[in-house]
């Protein structure tokens, strides 16, 4: 691709939400056909349930007919703003990137180590991604934080989190001693 | 029919155990306002999971406690940083910032923290005399008007606020698409699940909720994080003097019928309050030359509109379970997790539940007072909290959460997805606030749509069969068309994209 063809696709990138809007209506028109949204309704229910999926799915196409039309025309969404967002410094996606990472990780990890070890990697994973250097401050606050948290919800609110092969021990010991 | 009231309400609000919910809801809200980066929606999608451990009464004394401490704490960020900490503090920033740096902090926060108590007393107060009677009306109405005022809600939301009707539009579709994911609630047959049995039960609202505030949220900021954080600036302990209390009070009493009105229609919510008291203010002001560098005036009226636009918010979703902001439709959704549906009846069916709310929200609000009159110097210390923390945290609280929905790693993954659509919808202007109003409020419209059309044996002429029905589309169509109208007329002068950006302040 040439150096103009290749800015003029960054300034209209936006496109690609319009090509990812009508690949949706696609399958959304594509899987109610499949399962017989065309059929219609019966008699205690006419319209049936394909009917609302079909008008979505026809609306999702004809945004994407719009929102292409639109960007063409010199329209774009503006990104939104915060208290702790710099809109003037260029993306980070690497940062993005090792986040998503550590998220996956965290999904692989949990039935294997158990939540407190998962949820301590994933609070450094995440401290570290963004920028934080202090390793070992990092790893004293992720382990407290997903201690406490894990105890608070699985011990105190009933919520079911693994406590994975280290928690064997320690929760024998919290229960001789309640 | 039970007669539980207001002051059944009060002695059950005062029991120490939601007393205790409430002392919590007010702590957690205040934090998650003064905090960049989480809101009220958030917090309230990211305890979703856990609250199913609790009775309801005290988890919506809870929810109702955040929403109303993170409207307090929100304007303790925008008057020390010139960021406002949520988007219904934006007004608090233009006047209170100024005075903070002039050294008026301390007079901008007393201000912000009276206005709120004001606003949320007379909000409340409103609810009170208001709800029941709305609810009652409301009791007669069928399917078709319910449909009708769904539709209008989804209009509303997308087409009023936001720059970009197009990309409000195409939210509201994706939220909608999302929700209906699952088995068909009248006849049980899979739809838009492809194939897999996994999506048979649906995408789990929390999973939905948690994924584009939080996660969406958490990544986008990751992608622009400011490496230098703000300066805060150092304020005393807030106070006012004679003069001030004289500029405030009248404002102060005008801004919560503002807020409350704006904040129980759809498409008002805080931000369309806050900035209707605002212009108010500087219309009736004699210092109007004041306004942009520090007015009291500017503080105060927007500031009690917010937090009674939260009570009028309340109205309309227990009344009619109608969602107008992100947190009544993350609310909503709290409510259908426990299989109670909010509505005219619930006044009815759940007395009990709808009167310790109201009562405990007064209490919330006293305690609110209390906590952030003398302690906003200490409030303020949390915007020094290490920013890979902060985010960090949020990402830890919403695994936390979506995986406790069901107890699969997978989930984590779904959440994933869900958080990178919420990075794209930040990054391209998409606004959040349709897409989950149409994931939660989309499957109740429909299921109203077809039984309306179940009870008139498939004619279509039934859904503008009644006066209500009929009144709602006619402002359905004042809505979108005028507006319409008025941007093709003004675009044949300039030049369109240009007036679309000045358009959003």
């Amino acid at each position: 691709m040439t150096a103009p063809a290749r800015s003029w696709w960054r300034a209209h990138s936006e496109l690609g939400v319009s090509a990812l809007l009508a690949l949706v209506g696609v399958l959304v028109l594509v899987d109610t056909v499949a399962e017989g949204g065309l059929s219609g309704g019966e008699d205690d229910d006419p319209i049936g349930p394909g009917a609302v999926p079909l008008i979505l799915g026809a609306a999702l196409l004809v945004l994407a007919v719009l929102l292409t039309i639109d960007v063409l025309r010199g329209g774009h969404g503006e990104a939104e703003a915060g208290e702790d967002v710099d809109l003037d410094a260029p993306m980070d996606l690497r940062t993005v990137g090792m986040l998503a990472g550590v998220l996956i990780a965290t999904a692989v990890l949990i039935p294997l180590l158990g939540w407190p070890i998962a949820g301590t990697l994933l609070f450094a994973g995440a401290a570290y991604a963004l920028g934080s250097r202090t390793v070992v401050r990092d790893i004293a606050v992720a382990a407290a934080v997903s201690l406490v948290t894990w105890i608070a919800f699985d011990g105190l609110l009933g919520v079911d989190l693994p406590g994975g092969p280290l928690m064997g021990p320690l929760s024998s010991l919290m229960g001789a001693a309640g | 029919m039970n007669d539980f009231g207001l002051l059944d309400g009060f002695a059950s609000a005062l029991t120490p155990t939601h007393l205790l919910f409430a002392a919590i809801g007010v702590l957690l809200g205040t934090a998650i306002g003064v905090l960049p980066g989480i809101g009220p929606a958030m917090a309230v999608a990211l305890l979703l999971p856990v609250t199913y451990a609790f009775e309801p009464t005290g988890a919506f004394i809870m929810f109702a406690g955040i929403y109303f401490g993170a409207m307090f704490g929100g304007s303790t960020t925008s008057i020390l940083l010139n960021t406002p900490g949520e988007s219904a503090s934006v007004m608090a920033a233009i006047e209170g910032n100024p005075m903070a740096k002039q050294g008026r902090g301390a007079q901008a926060l007393a201000t912000a923290a009276i206005g709120h108590f004001v606003g949320g007393m007379i909000g409340v107060l409103g609810l009170v005399l208001l709800a029941p009677l709305i609810a009652a009306v409301a009791v007669d109405i069928g399917a078709p008007d319910y449909f009708a005022i769904m539709v209008l809600a989804f209009v509303a939301v997308t087409g009023v606020l936001g720059s970009s009707r197009i990309r409000g539009f195409a939210s509201l579709v994706l939220g909608l698409t999302i929700g209906m994911v699952g088995l068909d609630p009248i006849t049980g047959s899979p739809r838009l699940t492809f194939g897999v049995p996994q999506l048979a039960d649906g995408i789990d609202v929390v999973i939905v909720a948690v994924g584009l505030f939080a996660v969406g949220e958490a990544l986008w900021v990751a992608a622009h994080l400011r490496r230098k954080p703000p300066e805060v600036i150092p304020v005393g302990r807030p106070w006012l003097g004679r003069e001030d209390v004289k500029r405030a009070w009248r404002p102060w009493l005008r801004g919560p019928f503002i807020g409350f009105t704006f904040g129980s229609i759809p498409a008002g919510g805080a931000e369309m309050s806050t900035f209707m008291a605002y212009v108010t203010e500087r219309r009736l002001s004699k210092r109007r030359d004041e306004f942009g560098h520090g007015a009291i005036e500017g503080v105060a009226g927007p500031e009690s509109a917010a937090s009674a636009s939260s009570a009028g918010t309340l109205a309309t979703m227990l009344t009619l379970g109608l969602p107008t902001t992100a947190i009544a439709a993350v609310m909503l959704a709290a409510f259908q997790q426990f299989g109670i549906q909010p509505g005219p009846l619930l006044f009815e069916r759940e007395p009990d539940l709808v009167w310790t709310l109201i009562a405990s929200l007064f209490i919330g609000l006293v305690l609110l007072l209390l906590l952030n009159l003398p302690l906003a110097p200490a409030w303020a210390q949390l915007l020094r909290i290490p920013r890979p923390y902060l985010y960090a945290g949020i990402l830890f609280f919403a695994c936390v959460g979506a995986y406790a929905v069901s107890g699969q790693p997978v989930d984590l993954v779904v959440l994933l997805v869900i958080g990178a659509i919420g990075f794209g919808m930040r990054r391209f202007g998409l606004p959040v606030l349709p897409a989950i109003i149409g994931v939660i409020l989309g499957p109740d419209a429909e299921l109203q749509l077809r039984r309306a059309l179940q009870i008139s044996d498939g004619d279509v002429t039934t859904l503008v069969s009644t006066p209500l029905s009929i009144a709602v589309y006619v402002i359905i169509v004042l809505l979108f068309v005028v507006p319409l109208v008025l941007r093709l007329r003004r675009s044949r002068r300039a030049p369109s994209s240009e007036e679309r950006e000045s358009e959003s302040v």
